[in-house]
């Protein structure tokens, strides 16, 4: 059977065990658009420098079975303070309710599939897969139109949920090559504040391609920290979409740390619906070998007086390829709009290459933004000056790259987080052979 | 002998900046480098520091019984050799407190000591800061980024007091400061002085010389050391101007 075929079938069986309520109608929809557009080529503008469509000549198996994996499976992986944090895990795509745990009183846990028919049915309807309308190709459709295992996440109205949700994707590639599509919803109603770290882990040799799609809908009075750390092996690839809207005033910080991996292509949406509400979003990537890393950002300034700050830096080595692609709307009503945008790039070797790229669409009058990007190579001066006070030329070139990363890396205020990301960081640099 | 530098040629590309110099340096010594601009005071200080973007195309250098010249730059700072920039680097995101106990510890490795523990370093730290009139909210700043010229400088010369060097060469450390940077500037360099270490400063000015009270005077010009004196030369440099040294060369 060949992929196409195989995913037709995935998706008929899906839809006749699991209609899911009013999910099956875009499931439905979602797998058109699939078959219309299909996996992106280079021919996509908006996939020009990041090819994926070779990756799907593989014979992956989508996971309908997950109980292969045991906890003992998952505690190597643990990230630090594990034992304070809300869990959430997801096995080959799906979420795996067993490794899991919630600890916090105030948030709510269920199948997307749930959700849409009991008394969450209006919000599913109204936010579900509202990031299709800001990507237009045949891979966010494959996500919704497969939709099985995915969750909703509840912040009930004015909880601060004090542990932080740690929320791991786990690929099992022991046997085959997996395809995973972790699908969610999260939902942060007035007046709460939630943090999230995430991370992305393949077991096995086999290879991984995660497909992944996460809707967050953000209201009045509400605060959300989103640390995301793609760190996962060079043959575990993924798309990313993180889809935010912000319905009320509201603050969100989002953090993307990209350390490793095939081809990784981020999509982070901003859609700012709700006047002061700020966005912060920030990226550092550090990638080596063949490793490709693709950030694609929108902010989407709907309505008057919304504050949005991008920093994105970079290091690239070997024959690392990095791409930012920085969009930013600002619509007609979109009056007194402040935003700013900034990509930094350090190649470390001359087969490294970065393709960056801000697009401003900007249709109001009275607004301010401004964008900057560069592209350079170590700084050589400043490396002469630490050396000259005796730190020799290895630890020199690591503190002038942590210090390039320093700006981020104080962006992930969940202490353990930033630590660990720090350390991370730290190893790569001495084990670094510039 | 702490510095011996023999017939030292040096320059960038095709360019010929330093036309053989000859300096010696003993343990104890004040030396004070003056010189109209362009001369390749700055040049040699570079070269003697380790800065790869200069060809050396002749001569030698001698620290300290060592080819200064076959060392790398932070085997350099490690033998004692510190250079106070003439235009300290900024390095955005790494703090000065990081960064010197970076240095620090990195010179004693090389040594083969242990490295500081940070009560001691903490200690020695106050000490210098203290002495350079800085606070620690300063040196928590990235290094450099954003500091006046005078902050710049002070700094310098706090590294330079926490890795005390054999030999110190100020380029021009001086430049751009009020009489009082000037003066902590000056005392920060006496602190270091005794008999074992040195100091070669590069300056335009009296001022620093009426503190630091050199031993010796050389008048670098078109990448030759063209005159040696006592202090005295320096006033009359400050007086007449560099005209009449450009003279007296151009007339051989
Ligand atoms: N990096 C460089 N590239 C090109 N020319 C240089 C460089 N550094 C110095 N020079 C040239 O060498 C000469 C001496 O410069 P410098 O050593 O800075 O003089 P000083 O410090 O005495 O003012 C000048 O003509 C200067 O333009
Ligand atoms: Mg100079």
């Amino acid at each position: 059977m060949n992929q196409t075929d195989y995913l037709k079938a995935r998706f008929e069986q899906l839809q006749q065990e699991e209609p899911g309520g009013n999910l099956a109608a875009v499931r439905s929809k979602a797998f058109s658009a699939f078959e219309r557009m299909g996996i992106p080529t280079v021919r996509n503008e908006e996939w020009k420098y990041t090819r994926i469509s070779g990756l799907f000549n593989k014979e992956y198996t989508l996971a309908a079975d997950i109980a292969a994996l045991s906890s003992n499976d998952l505690t190597t992986y643990q990230l630090p303070a594990h034992e304070e944090a809300n869990v959430l895990v997801f096995v080959n795509g799906i979420f795996a309710e067993q490794h899991s745990v919630i600890r916090s009183a105030g948030i709510s846990i269920q199948l997307l599939e749930l959700a849409a028919k009991n008394e969450y049915a209006p919000i599913v309807a109204a936010h579900f897969d509202h990031s299709s309308s800001y990507v237009n190709d045949g891979i966010n459709a494959l996500n919704t139109a497969l939709l099985h295992g995915g969750i909703f996440v509840h912040v009930a109205k004015n909880k601060v949920i004090e542990h932080p949700v740690y929320i791991y994707h786990i690929s099992d590639a022991r046997n085959t090559p997996v395809l995973a599509q972790p699908r969610s919803l999260v939902y942060l109603s007035e007046n709460t504040q939630l943090q999230l770290a995430e991370t992305y882990i393949t077991i096995g040799g086999s290879g991984s391609f995660t497909n992944q799609v996460m809707e967050v809908v953000v209201e009045k009075d509400a605060q959300l920290s989103y640390y995301k750390i793609q760190n996962d092996s060079a043959d575990a690839s993924q798309v990313n979409t993180t889809h935010i809207r912000q319905t009320g005033t509201s603050v969100v910080n989002v953090v993307t740390i990209s350390l490793n991996g095939g081809i990784v292509r981020n999509n982070l949406h901003a859609v700012m619906e709700a006047s002061h509400a700020e966005a912060h979003l920030y990226g550092l990537y550090f990638q080596q070998g063949n490793s490709h890393i693709d950030n694609h950002t929108v902010v989407d300034n709907v309505v008057p007086h919304c504050q949005s700050n991008e920093l994105y830096k970079g290091i690239l080595d070997n024959n690392a390829t990095g791409v930012f692609n920085g969009k930013i709307f600002v619509r007609k009503d979109a009056q007194k709009t402040n935003a700013f945008q900034s990509n930094k790039n350090v190649l470390l070797s001359d087969a490294a290459s970065v393709n960056t790229k801000p697009q401003l669409e900007i249709y109001a009058d009275d607004v301010k933004c401004s964008h900057g990007c560069t592209v350079g190579s170590l700084d050589e001066e400043g490396l002469f000056y630490l050396q000259s006070r005796g730190i020799p030329y290895k630890a020199a070139i690591a503190l002038l790259l942590q210090g390039f990363a320093m700006d981020i890396l104080e962006k992930i205020r969940l202490e353990p987080i930033r630590a660990y990301v720090t350390e991370l960081i730290a190893q790569r640099l001495t084990a670094e052979s510039i | 002998m702490l510095l011996r530098i023999h017939n030292l040629q040096a320059g960038i590309e095709e360019k010929e900046i330093l036309k053989g110099i000859n300096l010696e340096i003993q343990p104890g010594e004040v030396h004070a480098i003056m010189g109209p601009n362009g001369s390749g005071k700055s040049t040699l200080a570079s070269v003697l520091a380790g800065r790869q973007d200069y060809n050396v195309t002749g001569g030698s250098v001698t620290f300290n019984g060592k080819d200064l010249l076959e060392l790398s730059p932070e085997a350099r700072a490690a033998e004692g050799l510190f250079l106070s920039f003439q235009y300290p680097v900024e390095i955005p995101g790494l703090s000065t407190t990081n960064f010197i106990k970076t240095a620090v510890n990195e010179v004693r490795k090389y040594r083969g000591e242990e490295p500081l523990d940070a009560v001691a370093f903490l200690k020695m730290m106050k000490e210098k800061m203290a002495l350079m009139e800085m606070d620690q909210a300063m040196l928590s700043r990235s290094l450099n980024e954003g500091f006046s010229g005078g902050e710049k400088k002070r700094n310098e010369i706090f590294q330079m007091a926490m890795l005390q060097p054999k030999l110190a060469i100020l380029d021009e450390t001086d430049s751009g400061l009020d009489i009082d940077a000037i003066r902590i500037v000056a005392n920060g360099v006496n602190k270091l002085r005794s008999k074992d270490n040195a100091v070669l400063v590069i300056t335009h000015y009296q001022r620093l010389l009426d503190y630091l009270v050199p031993d010796v005077i050389h008048v670098l010009y078109n990448g030759r050391i063209v005159k040696t004196g006592t202090k005295e030369l320096a006033l009359e440099l400050e007086e007449k101007g560099y005209d009449f040294i450009k003279n007296e060369v151009n007339s051989l």
